[in-house]
C-alpha cells in the first residue's frame, strides 16, 4: 500500500538522480583508476614543464589579465538572476494573462533601463 | 529500493548507448568533414572505418597521463571529471520516448519526469564552466590559463540568451516538465502541420537557442578557447591520455544533451505518426531529429570560419539578447491574443 503511495509524491522523482549523481561520479573516478593500471609512467623534468613552443617557460602562468573578463561575469550575474525571476513567470502566464503581460513589462522595462546605460558605458564593448 | 534499481538499470542501458553514440558521432564527424574536404575520412581500421572509435579509445588507455608541474595536482584531476559529469547528468531528464510496456510493467524512456526539468538542465549547464576554467588556471600554462578564460567568458554570455530564449516555450507549453512540454505539442494544426514550437510561435526563440546552443558547446564558429592557431588547444593544453578523453567526451556529451534539448522544446521531441501507439517510433524519431542537430553541427564546422573575439562578445550581448527580449515580448502578446 505504502509502496502504492510513493511515487505520487514528486521528490521521489529526484531519487534516481541521486542514483545518477553516484553512478556519473564513480565513473570518471573508475575510470582514472582502472587506466593506471595499463598506462606507462616516464615522467622527466622537460616533460612536464608547461607548454610554451618548445622554449623554457617565461615567468609565471598566473598574471594579471583583462579586467573585461570580470566584468563580462558581474553583467551575467546580474541578468541570470533576472533570468531565473521570468520562469515561474512564464510558467504561470496563462493564468496572469493582462496582469502578467504589464508587469513583465515593468520588470523587463527597468531590466532595458539597465542594459541600456551598461551599453552606453561601454560595458559590453570588448576591447 | 525498487524505483533506485529500476533507475539504476534505466541509467546503465542510456548511458552505455549514448556514449557508443557518442563515440561514434566522432567518427562521422571525421567522415562528413572528409567529405566536405573531397577525402575519403578515416578508412583503415575496420569497413569504413567503423573500428577507429575503439582503436582511438585504446590509445586514449595506453598512452601516458602526464601531470605537468603545478601547484594544483588535485585540481587538475578534478576538472576533466567536473567537465564531464554535468553533461552527463543533463540524460537524467531528457524524455527519449513514450512508454514501453517491459516483463509486464510499464517503463517510461525518461529517467525520471521532475517538474523542473528544464531548470535542471540548465542548471547543470552553468556548472560545466567550473571544469573548463578549473582547468584552464591549474594546468599553470599561459595558453590553458587564457583559454579557460575566455572559454568562460564565452559560455556565461551566451548561457543568457539560451536561458531567454526559452522563456518563449515556457510561455506557451506552461511547464517545465520536459515530458508536458513534448506532449503540448503533440498534434497538427488544420491536420497538417505539426503542432511544435518551432512553427507556431517560436521560431525566433528557436534561432537564438540553437546559435546560443552552438556558442555554450564551444563548436565552430564559436570555438574561441580552443583556437588552436593563437591558442595551441586552449584549456585542454596540457591534458594528455585519458583525461583529455574525458574533456572530448564531455564536449560531444554536451551537444548531444543540447541537440536533445532543442528536439524537445522546439520540434515535438518523441512525437510523430504513430509514436503513441508504437513507442519505438518515438525513439527513432527523437534520434533522427537530435542527429540532425548533430549534423548541422558538424556541417556548421566544416563551412565557417571562426568569429574574432569582440564579434563574439558583441553578438552575444548585443544581438542575440536584444532579440531574446524581444521573444519574450512577442510571446506574451502572442499568447494573450490566443
Amino acid at each position: 500500500m505504502i509502496l502504492q503511495q510513493i511515487p505520487a509524491n514528486p521528490i521521489y522523482g529526484y531519487l534516481p538522480i541521486v542514483v545518477f549523481l553516484i553512478i556519473a561520479l564513480l565513473f570518471p573516478l573508475v575510470i582514472l583508476g582502472l587506466m593506471k593500471l595499463f598506462r606507462p609512467e616516464n615522467p622527466q623534468p622537460p616533460k612536464l614543464s608547461p607548454y610554451e613552443c618548445g622554449v623554457d617557460p617565461q615567468r609565471d602562468a598566473r598574471e594579471r589579465f583583462s579586467v573585461r573578463f570580470y566584468l563580462v561575469a558581474m553583467l551575467f550575474l546580474i541578468f541570470d538572476v533576472e533570468t531565473i525571476f521570468l520562469f515561474p513567470w512564464a510558467v504561470i502566464y496563462d493564468r496572469l494573462a493582462i496582469f502578467g503581460l504589464i508587469e513583465i513589462a515593468v520588470f523587463i522595462g527597468i531590466l532595458i533601463v539597465g542594459y541600456y546605460y551598461a551599453w552606453r558605458k561601454g560595458a559590453l564593448e570588448w576591447v | 529500493m525498487d524505483i533506485a534499481l529500476e533507475a539504476a538499470l534505466k541509467i546503465a542501458v542510456i548511458l552505455f548507448i549514448v556514449l557508443t553514440f557518442l563515440a561514434y558521432l566522432v567518427l562521422f564527424e571525421r567522415k562528413i568533414l572528409g567529405w566536405i574536404q573531397l577525402r575519403v575520412g578515416p578508412n583503415r581500421v575496420g569497413p569504413w572505418g567503423l573500428l577507429q572509435p575503439l582503436a582511438d579509445l585504446l590509445k586514449f588507455i595506453a598512452k601516458e597521463d602526464v601531470t605537468p608541474d603545478t601547484p594544483n595536482r588535485v585540481l587538475f584531476a578534478l576538472a576533466p571529471a567536473l567537465a564531464l559529469v554535468p553533461p552527463l547528468m543533463a540524460l537524467a531528464v531528457i524524455p527519449f520516448g513514450s512508454t514501453i510496456e517491459l516483463f509486464g510493467r510499464k517503463i517510461a524512456l525518461q529517467i525520471t519526469d521532475i517538474n523542473v526539468g528544464l531548470l535542471y538542465v540548465f542548471a547543470l549547464g552553468s556548472l560545466e564552466v567550473y571544469g573548463i576554467i578549473l582547468a584552464g588556471w591549474s594546468s599553470n600554462s599561459k595558453y590553458s590559463l587564457l583559454g579557460g578564460l575566455r572559454s568562460a567568458a564565452q559560455m556565461i554570455s551566451y548561457e543568457l540568451a539560451l536561458t531567454l530564449s526559452v522563456a518563449g516555450v515556457l510561455i506557451q507549453a506552461g511547464t517545465l516538465s520536459l515530458s508536458e512540454i513534448v506532449h503540448v505539442q503533440s498534434g497538427y494544426y488544420f491536420g497538417i502541420i505539426p503542432r511544435w514550437h518551432v512553427f507556431w510561435y517560436q521560431p525566433l526563440g528557436f534561432i537564438i537557442f540553437f546559435i546560443a546552443a552552438v556558442a555554450e558547446t564551444n563548436r565552430v564558429p564559436f570555438d574561441l578557447p580552443e583556437a588552436e592557431s593563437e591558442l595551441v588547444a586552449g584549456y585542454h593544453t596540457e591534458y594528455s591520455s585519458i583525461k583529455f578523453a574525458m574533456f572530448f567526451v564531455g564536449e560531444y556529451a554536451a551537444m548531444f544533451v543540447v541537440s536533445a534539448l532543442a528536439t524537445t522544446l522546439f520540434l515535438g521531441g518523441w512525437t510523430g505518426p504513430g509514436a503513441e501507439r508504437v513507442p519505438l517510433l518515438g525513439v527513432l524519431y527523437f534520434s533522427l531529429k537530435t542527429g540532425f542537430f548533430l549534423f548541422v553541427y558538424i556541417w556548421l564546422r566544416g563551412t565557417l570560419p571562426r568569429f574574432r573575439y569582440d564579434q563574439l562578445m558583441q553578438f552575444g550581448w548585443k544581438v542575440l539578447v536584444p532579440m531574446a527580449f524581444a521573444n519574450i515580448f512577442i510571446s506574451s502578446a502572442l499568447a494573450l491574443w490566443r
